[in-house]
């Protein structure tokens, strides 16, 4: 055995013995780091894969609904008496017509036995503020429609959307055993039946029940045994009160044969469906059961040979859907009058209070506005400046100035610029708020740089001898690069201009500096109107507390990377199919 | 009244360049012209469209503040000395004016509506006035200049090598007024607050009272939490895209095969070009309550807002920055030292280790400044996924608070100007922009060095 550490023999000669066992392990040894670290490699190069996939899915998956609306089909009576008394056609009457009556109306007729005020309200909730917005649009459109009756898809409010994208409660169907006799008295029903018709369902409620004593127990468990400070008492207080629960859940849960009232703050509800009626269970037992008619059914009830129980999984107080709710809408939904369409209003209407009513119209004009601005500012400053480095510039101090301003340049955090473009273009200047055009200043300002490299790079990649054959044939110095260098550097330009406007179409943090958060309802016109643009829209978005607001702001997520992938993807174009080897 | 300027101005250079090359090639056809006919035009409209740019800007900027006196000096003399009603009163003016103001004005408002008005239409015409009347004297002039030896490319060329030097001093001037935008508000802030409450204070409240006798009424602006926050997200965030960015760089370089890479890297790419807000969306919501379950299952305490969600998906937010910068040093190393370790006998990951990487390591350093200051300059992510508390916490699962998101929350939304809560803001971004400046003014500086090195 030899080690590079043992003297050398007499002969000044190192012997080693790779055939060694210790060589050899050496060896294995350090292959198998090699092995580790290639790996390492590689799965650093996944993970980031990963994460680029696992982000793009899941921004799919919560966006998608943002693309679909449901709406109810209610047949209008579009009555010459409400909306045109006159006759005349007048825009001004038609506008200001009654239009939320003849929808709420029609929408009201579904569920005749809706008459006490806070559930009628309730009901009237169901149906979007904007349904009759467009009615009046299609009425203003073709006032032919007036007098007559028409199917007319009537846009639901974003609770009742939600629940059919299937984000308010799990609902689980199943056939009730044997036949039911039913007593009727107003609302309120008593279904009794031979044998045990509820026996499965209070089954299920009981076992709900012993689920809770074991929480409850399992809270009880945790209560510390004393605490410091003195306030045993309450301490006590507590664990006496939740024992004493735990015990009574444990003896409901026991006694399969008592009934048992719902609590619907806390359990899941239960609904009988049968005939077109909809009874919320409130009392159980084995073999009857008492109820609330929440949907009237289309024939007197006596007696009811077959019928569903479906289960809402979530508490009702844990949801915006209530009972009455889903019942109304599921009904409705029997009766065929729910319909899924594509959301073009996602694409056609600007920011809205109302999720179902939100689009991103104006958003989409505010970037484009502002995007514009950005181009028309920043191409030519951009190409000039690089021109003038890269063929004019002299070697002196004030030229190295200039390029290390220009690399330190692209490296300010983007809300410097918004501190700029508020101390500047806004206090100092005077300019609007909230404007693309200040918009598009800043973000002029913050992708420069960025253009500037870019085309002195391709500007570099021509070769010289280009410039040189047309100096050579007596162009000026000018001539040989605005006639022949400039030209075919331009794809190499062309790419980073699409390059630094992607990047300027997702950047966010300077125009909040500058107002672009504001609310806008109405969509820009002009580049001094006040708007907001994609990514801002989707910040504003995000922070919103309704549910429905989490899809839209997806859905704006997903329009926004489509623009971006289109954008670099069209530079990649470019620069595969212009791009020269010299 | 800008657009009938434009539109004037555009008219009158068309109409030069064509009549001043028409009368150059007309000369042309008896004698040689120095320049060609092209140049005598493009010359011609150059000298009336620049003058005619340089009189509506100083022109708008002169007559603007001229109105905006004398307006204010018809509805009240009082006002022009008031420095905090001014404003208010002029915009006030300004809406009654175009018809947006309310209906039951004032008569002093009348006045000075009235007065705005006038002037500034006096104005707008004085300007269109001067400036077409220079536009057209510029176009005579050059119509006069016109002979076979004059040198009008020459005095083309060196207009456009001006405008050339002008588009490459933007870049400074932008550079100039974020500094001054910064720096005299940043002034006006120490005014109110001491420099060394600021720096050193460890407790951050911008929140000021608006009567003077309620608590807290001063506010108060220790910058320490803040700095900590940053700098604790930054550092989490540099410790997930470190390992992460480096190792896929070395693999990208030196192992992956042309196909891989083609696949891999535009990946990259497209993580490189995900916006912020997209990552502080996912962040918020995907990122964040998964952290908060796992923590709560393993039992620990996590906030909703915990800088580890922040940090990490800011940290994969760099991962391609410090990925593309290394990747671009390690390619640099030459050959030749990698072919000398091979022929030591060392394996690839040894020469990585032993010679490339120390070899690359003042670029890989700097790679990690530029990342490090594009995460303490990042905004959307924390703006999203990170608190507003001013918490003093090291720990990775408290919610902090950064100099971005105070910076965006004091500035977003209406604020009073003058106001030291305000001028904190701005002093904040001078503190941002100094500590990234310096970043990045040592990171370039190292990498040139380095560059120089192998060239």
């Amino acid at each position: 055995m030899t080690d590079t550490s043992m003297a050398p023999p007499e002969t000044g000669l190192r012997t080693f013995d790779y055939g060694s066992d210790e060589a050899q392990a050496r060896v294995k040894r350090r292959y198998k780091a090699e092995a580790r670290f290639r790996l390492y490699g590689l799965l650093a190069v996944l993970f980031a894969g990963a994460f680029v996939f696992v982000l793009l899915a899941d921004i799919v998956r919560k966006g998608m609904p943002a693309f679909f609306e449901h709406r109810v089909v209610l047949t209008l009576d579009l009555d010459a008496s409400l909306i045109d008394p006159t006759g005349r056609r007048e825009i001004d009457v038609l506008r200001n017509a009654d239009y939320n009556k003849i929808v709420m109306d029609a929408w009201r007729a579904n569920f005749p036995e809706v008459t006490q005020r806070a559930e009628r309200r309730r009901l009237e909730a169901l149906v979007s503020s904007g349904a009759a917005d467009d009615l009046r649009t299609a009425i203003l459109r073709d006032p032919a429609l007036i007098g007559q009756k028409v199917r007319f898809p009537v846009l639901l409010s974003d609770d009742a959307d939600l629940h059919f994208k299937g984000l308010s409660t799990r609902i689980s169907s199943v056939p009730g055993a044997g036949a039911l006799d039913v007593k009727v008295n107003g609302r309120q029903v008593e279904l009794t039946g031979s044998g045990q018709p509820f026996a499965a369902i209070l089954a299920d409620v009981k076992s709900g029940l012993a689920q809770e004593a074991e929480r409850v127990g399992a809270e009880l468990a945790r209560l510390p045994a004393s605490q410091q400070g003195g306030n045993n008492a309450a301490l006590d207080a507590k664990r006496a009160e939740l024992t004493q629960r735990v015990a009574d859940l444990r003896r409901r849960a026991g006694d399969a044969a008592s009934a048992e009232a719902i609590d619907f703050s806390a359990m899941p509800s239960r609904i009988v469906r049968a005939e077109g009626a909809s009874i919320r269970l409130q009392e159980i037992g084995p073999g009857s059961a008492k109820g609330f008619l929440l949907v009237a059914p289309q024939r007197e009830l006596s007696r009811l040979d077959s019928w569903m129980v479906a289960t809402f999984a979530t508490p009702e107080s844990n949801r915006k859907a209530s009972d009455a709710d889903i019942s109304w809408l599921e009904t409705l939904k029997a009766r065929g009058l729910i319909e899924k369409a594509f959301a073009t209003r996602f694409f056609t209407s600007g920011d809205s209070r109302e999720p179902e009513q939100a689009g991103i119209r104006g958003a989409l004009i505010g970037s484009a506005l502002t995007l514009l601005v950005t181009l028309i500012v920043c191409l030519p400053l951009g190409v000039g400046a690089a021109v003038y480095l890269e063929e004019f510039a002299p070697k002196n101090r004030f030229t190295d100035i200039l390029e290390v301003n220009i690399n330190n340049l692209a490296a300010v955090p983007s809300i410097v610029f918004g501190l700029l473009g508020l101390a500047m273009f806004l206090n100092f200047f005077g300019l609007p708020r909230s404007a693309p055009l200040v918009g598009g200043l800043v973000l002029a300002l913050l992708v420069l740089p960025t253009i500037i490299i870019a085309s002195r790079a391709a500007l570099k990649a021509v070769p010289p001898s280009i410039k040189e054959a047309a100096l050579g044939v007596g162009a000026s110095h000018q001539q040989a690069i605005f006639h022949h260098v400039l030209p075919l550097a331009m794809p190499g330009i062309m790419t980073g201009t699409i390059i630094g406007m992607a990047h300027a179409l997702g950047e966010t943090a300077p125009l909040l500096m500058i107002g672009m958060v504001a609310f806008i309802v109405d969509i820009p016109q002009a580049i001094t109107d006040p708007g907001t643009v994609l990514p801002v829209q989707i910040y504003l978005w995000s922070d919103l507390p309704e549910v429905a607001f989490q899809a839209k702001t997806a859905g704006a997520i997903m329009v926004l990377l489509g623009f971006l992938f289109v954008m670099n993807g069209a530079a990649i174009l470019l620069r595969r199919r212009f791009e020269r080897r010299w | 009244m800008t657009g009938l300027y434009y539109a004037l101005m555009v008219a009158l250079a068309l109409g030069a360049y064509f009549l001043v090359r028409a009368r150059a090639a007309a000369l042309a056809n008896g004698q040689t012209l120095h320049s060609r006919p092209n140049y005598h035009g493009l010359l011609a409209a150059a000298q009336v469209i620049l003058p005619m740019i340089l009189i509506h800007f100083a022109g708008s900027v002169l007559a603007a503040r001229f109105v905006e006196q004398q307006a204010l000096a018809a509805m009240d003399p009082a006002l022009l000395t008031d420095e905090l009603r001014r404003g208010a009163a002029f915009r006030e003016i300004r809406e009654f004016a175009i018809g947006r103001g309310a209906a039951n004005a004032t008569q002093a408002l009348q006045a000075g509506a009235a007065m705005y008005a006038y002037l500034s239409a006096l104005t707008n015409w004085a300007v269109l006035g001067l400036g077409l009347a220079v536009g057209i004297a510029m176009a005579l002039f050059s119509l006069r200049s016109i002979s076979s030896e004059f040198r009008a490319r020459n005095r083309f060329e060196r207009v456009v090598r001006y405008l050339l030097m002008a588009c490459a001093t933007v870049a400074v001037i932008t550079t100039i007024g974020i500094v001054f935008s910064v720096l005299f508000e940043t002034f006006r802030f120490f005014q109110k607050v001491s420099p060394i409450d600021f720096l050193f204070g460890t407790h951050w409240s911008p929140q000021t009272a608006i009567r003077a006798d309620q608590v807290g009424s001063s506010g108060s602006f220790g910058m320490v939490p803040l700095l900590v926050g940053t700098l604790l997200i930054s550092t989490i965030a540099i410790l997930v895209a470190g390992p992460i960015g480096l190792f896929a760089a070395i693999y990208m370089a030196e192992y992956a095969s042309p196909k891989f890479r083609a696949w891999a890297k535009p990946i990259l790419e497209i993580l490189a070009g995900i916006p912020t807000v997209v990552l502080g969306f996912f962040a918020a919501l995907t990122v964040a309550p998964m952290i908060r379950e796992v923590g709560t299952a393993l039992g620990l305490g996590v906030a909703s807002e915990s800088a580890l969600a922040a940090g990490l998906v800011m940290g994969i937010m760099i991962v391609p920055f410090v990925s593309s910068l290394s990747d671009d040093v390690i390619t640099a190393v030459p050959q030749s030292l990698r072919d000398g370790s091979y022929g030591m006998g060392a394996t690839r990951s040894e020469t990585i280790t032993k010679v490339v990487l120390p070899a690359a390591l003042p670029g890989i350093v700097s790679a990690f400044m530029l990342a490090i200051s594009r995460a303490v300059g990042e905004t959307m992510i924390v703006v999203m996924a990170a608190g507003l508390a001013a918490n003093l916490s090291f720990n990775p699962l408290d919610a902090v608070t950064t100099f971005t998101v105070q910076i965006k929350t004091i500035l977003v939304g209406d604020q009073e100007f003058d106001s030291a809560k305000t001028l904190a803001a701005f002093a904040l971004g001078f503190v941002l922009f100094f500590f990234t400046l310096t970043l990045n003014v040592i990171a370039l500086a190292i990498v040139r060095k380095y560059r120089e090195q192998y060239d």
